[in-house]
């Protein structure tokens, strides 16, 4: 099994009024100091074949087919955790 | 035997019942579409209605772009099928790239919901050739994700090929350079975010008036349809 991880985010020059009501809503509850906030999407992908370069083509064929519209948005593919990798949280051991 | 346009129903549309009687208002044959079913039955235009099309999950039209109906009406639009989208099928649209650019969340992030005052920019498609040059008329706008965006050469491209069919007077949501609606370059393509079949009748049309200003988009299509 392979895990790819799909993240989209509205392009830079794309104004995104949800990121910046975020980012107001901030110095409210005490955070100071963050200077901007961009809000986008992840999408968690499992494939049943290895995790390789072809699955990764796989995801970004997906991504720019239907996940972005890269007329706005822009995305980039990564391998993650699979569900496997997942049952034992790194740092502590398994019984 | 009257022209007959077609309105097709996607999970969650709202507005296709209004699309179909606007379109019967006018004398044309209204014909219902599905969105599981490729067939187009036979119509000569198609109007994609306003709505939240499978609850607008993804993005608003992503995913209804796909579904099988719209490999027709993409299919038919190529070859010069007139087709009407309003609101969400605006969105469709362009998620279809039968229009340039994208709509996105309002600047203000409300859903607004109130008649508008645009100006007829372009009387040159098959569904605005009833309209006077600059008009100025009065059409319902509900929507969330009604900010027209593009980059600016495209913008550019849209304004030097007198694409923009219509803009807003007092622009409610962000829209790049005040567009509403925008037509492809064959002009048999017209994508409108505010609801001309909500301004077409005395009763339920904008109030105190006019209440009627969305009924030239049916017109112009039946005419052009009829001189066919």
């Amino acid at each position: 099994m392979a895990r790819v991880v799909v993240d989209v985010m509205l392009k830079p020059e794309i104004l995104d009024p949800q990121g910046q009501a975020v980012q107001r809503a901030l110095p409210r509850l005490g955070f100071d100091g963050i200077v901007d906030v961009r809000q986008g999407k992840r999408f968690e992908l499992e494939l049943d074949g290895p995790a390789d370069e072809a699955a990764l083509a796989k995801a970004r064929e997906i991504a720019e087919k239907l996940l972005a519209n890269t007329v706005i948005e822009e995305y980039t593919v990564t391998f993650g955790p699979t569900l496997a990798d997942q049952a034992v949280p790194s740092g502590q051991a398994a019984d | 035997m009257p022209a007959r346009i077609g309105v097709v129903t996607f999970p969650g549309s709202q507005d296709d019942q209004d699309a179909l009687r606007a379109v019967g208002l006018v004398g044309a044959d209204p014909v219902p579409l599905w969105h599981r079913d490729p067939d187009l039955r036979q119509v000569d235009a198609v109007v994609l209605p306003g709505g939240f099309s499978y609850g607008d999950y993804l993005r608003a039209g992503a995913i209804a772009r796909f579904s099988p109906v719209m490999e027709s009406v993409v299919a038919g639009a190529r070859e010069g099928l007139p087709v009407l989208g309003i609101c969400n099928g605006f969105q469709v649209l362009c998620e279809s790239h039968l229009l340039p650019g994208a709509l996105i969340r309002n600047g203000g992030l409300h859903f607004i919901n109130r008649d508008e005052r645009l100006r007829v920019e372009s009387t040159a498609t098959l569904w605005t050739a009833d309209y006077a040059a600059g008009q100025e008329i009065v059409i319902p706008i509900k929507n969330g994700e009604g900010r027209f965006t593009a980059d600016e050469r495209t913008l550019d491209e849209l304004e030097a090929e007198g694409r923009v069919v219509a803009r807003y007077l007092d622009n409610p949501n962000g829209s790049a350079r005040d567009i509403a609606g925008i037509a492809n370059a064959a002009g048999n393509v017209v994508g409108l975010m505010p609801h001309p079949e909500h301004a077409v009748e005395e009763l339920t049309g904008p109030y105190p008036g006019p209440a009627t200003d969305g009924l030239p988009f049916f017109t112009s299509i039946l005419k052009q349809l009829v001189a066919a």
